[in-house]
């Protein structure tokens, strides 16, 4: 990926449009049940939102047909998502593949905001807070997720790698080598 | 000898991502006010510091706890253990502003070293120098007012080494005793850590346009194509009449990369790296590039480009001071 210029991928429409209908119950269970687990494992998460530990925070990924609600209620997080809109003290809005790569650590917040590829909205405090709170635990989603999954565990990273590597979305922390 | 790389970091992930880029020295802070860069989300507990310092240590690198906020009166306390805390977690020195607490610092703890922070803003020899012989200064941090010259001139009047920045968000004339977030939020970065702080900040885009507003205040409006700003008073644009402008300094930031043969042989020690509040993937790209300036300068090879445009703010960058051509 240049350095001077990332390029954010966009989720196809097609797939999008093919998302659109199903039910979210799925993805909110497993959602609530993925930040259970990176709230007993990264406790530090939590206390570095200090006062906005119990504020609403609504993440918008702007391509896809719906928007998902984290409430990280001290430390007893529960996350689920909703189609429209939805109301909450901090909008963080982006490309999805911009939002991933927030939470792995291969963009910086600021150059994505600088660039209008990320959106703030409401109480910028609470954003900030969870911006350098999630930089701090070096998540990596599909680490966690394989570690949930058991005998799939290495199918599903083998799946993972294959989906990152041909679309360049950052579904694992990268090496630091290729950050920018 | 190479040129020291001083490196930023906000959280414990970003110090070891600057020790892994090949950062020299880090400087980091607590917590709480006592330092300059007190945000959301970012800073160092008292075991995060310790840790911290450890981790640098043991990776060859070394730490300085940035305390460099101006003690309230009768609160002393938390700046007093701020040096205190800041010495038993072992860092390699301590980046002051304040007289009382450089005072507190060289009565208490002597074999701590002392660097004066920009906050200071000691822009000529003769106060180093007063800093250097009544409290024991080591270090200065430049402010960032100075042509290269200038620097060449004062480090040829003082023993003290001097630190400058070489790259990051630039700051409005004097450090430290800037009012202009004060004036806008009550809050500034001299007495509570924040400039322009985030509490304060409201962004709101409509069909495109983004207005940031600060403390009630429209610092920025800017159309669909433009960067975003941070609302900060010395980087806004303001209208009055017919006439819309910057009027303190554009939102650029500085990148003195090309200059740093021009600094070392003015006698400078140490490049500075703004950007406690930027992420660790930041901290890791700016440092490898400076470290790779650095070992190129020391190798006698050219300077290689940087690519570091887009991590800045305006995603615009200038040479500052060390260039003048003022308006």
């Amino acid at each position: 990926m240049p350095q001077d210029m990332p390029l954010i991928p966009i989720f196809p429409p097609v797939l999008a449009r093919i998302f659109a209908p199903l039910p979210l119950l799925p993805l909110s269970l497993s959602l609530t049940a993925y930040s259970k687990r990176v709230a007993n494992k990264h406790p530090g998460l939590f206390r570095r939102l200090g006062e906005h530990d119990h504020a609403r925070y609504i993440l918008d990924p702007t391509d896809l047909p719906f928007v998902i609600c984290l409430e990280p209620k001290g430390g007893t997080p529960r996350v689920f998502a909703i189609r429209g809109s939805a109301e909450g003290d901090a909008r963080i809005a982006g490309p999805l593949a911009a939002l991933l790569g927030l939470v792995h650590g291969a963009f910086d917040g600021d150059a994505l905001f600088f660039s209008r590829d990320l959106v703030i909205e409401g109480d910028t405090a609470a954003a900030l807070a969870l911006r350098n709170a999630v930089d701090d635990a070096e998540l990596d989603i599909s680490e966690e997720i394989a570690a949930m999954s058991g005998p799939f565990a290495q199918p599903l990273q083998r799946l993972f790698a294959f989906i990152q590597g041909r679309s360049g979305v950052f579904l694992s922390r990268p090496e630091e080598a290729t950050l920018w | 000898m190479v040129m020291e790389i001083v490196c930023p970091a906000g959280t414990p992930a970003a110090l070891r991502a600057a020790v892994r880029a090949g950062a020299h020295t880090i400087y980091c802070g607590f917590a709480d006010e006592t330092n300059a860069r007190n945000f959301p989300g970012l800073n160092f507990d008292r075991t995060e510091m310790r840790e911290g310092v450890a981790f640098a240590h043991g990776h060859g690198s070394k730490v300085l706890v940035a305390i460099n906020t101006y003690p309230r009166a009768g609160s002393e306390h938390i700046w007093h253990s701020a040096v205190s805390d800041a010495a038993s977690a072992g860092a390699d020195a301590v980046i002051l502003a304040d007289p009382g607490l450089l005072d507190y610092a060289a009565r208490h703890h002597p074999q701590l070293r002392r660097h004066l922070s920009v906050q200071a803003a000691a822009a000529n020899a003769d106060v180093i120098n007063f800093y250097a012989q009544s409290f024991g200064v080591k270090r200065v941090v430049l402010p960032r007012v100075l042509s290269v010259a200038e620097i060449v001139a004062i480090n040829a009047q003082t023993e003290v080494e001097t630190e400058v920045f070489v790259f990051g968000g630039l700051c409005v004339m004097a450090e430290g005793r800037c009012s202009l977030s004060s004036y806008a939020t009550g809050r500034s970065p001299n007495m509570n850590g924040v400039c322009s702080p985030a509490s304060h900040v409201e962004y709101h885009e409509s069909n495109g346009t983004l207005d940031a507003r600060l403390g009630g205040y429209a610092i920025h409006r800017v159309g669909k194509d433009e960067p975003a700003p941070y609302p900060t008073l010395c980087k806004g644009c303001f209208s009055a009449g017919e006439k819309s402008g910057h009027l303190f300094e554009d939102p650029v930031s500085l990148n003195a990369e090309q200059l740093i043969p021009q600094l070392q042989k003015a006698g400078v020690t140490a490049l500075k790296i703004e950007g406690r509040q930027r992420s660790r993937s930041y901290v890791a790209q700016v440092v490898r590039n400076f470290r790779a300036a650095v070992d190129a300068l020391d190798a006698g090879l050219p300077m290689p480009q940087g690519m570091l445009a887009r991590l800045s703010e305006g995603q615009a960058v200038t040479t500052g001071a060390y260039k003048k051509t003022w308006r």
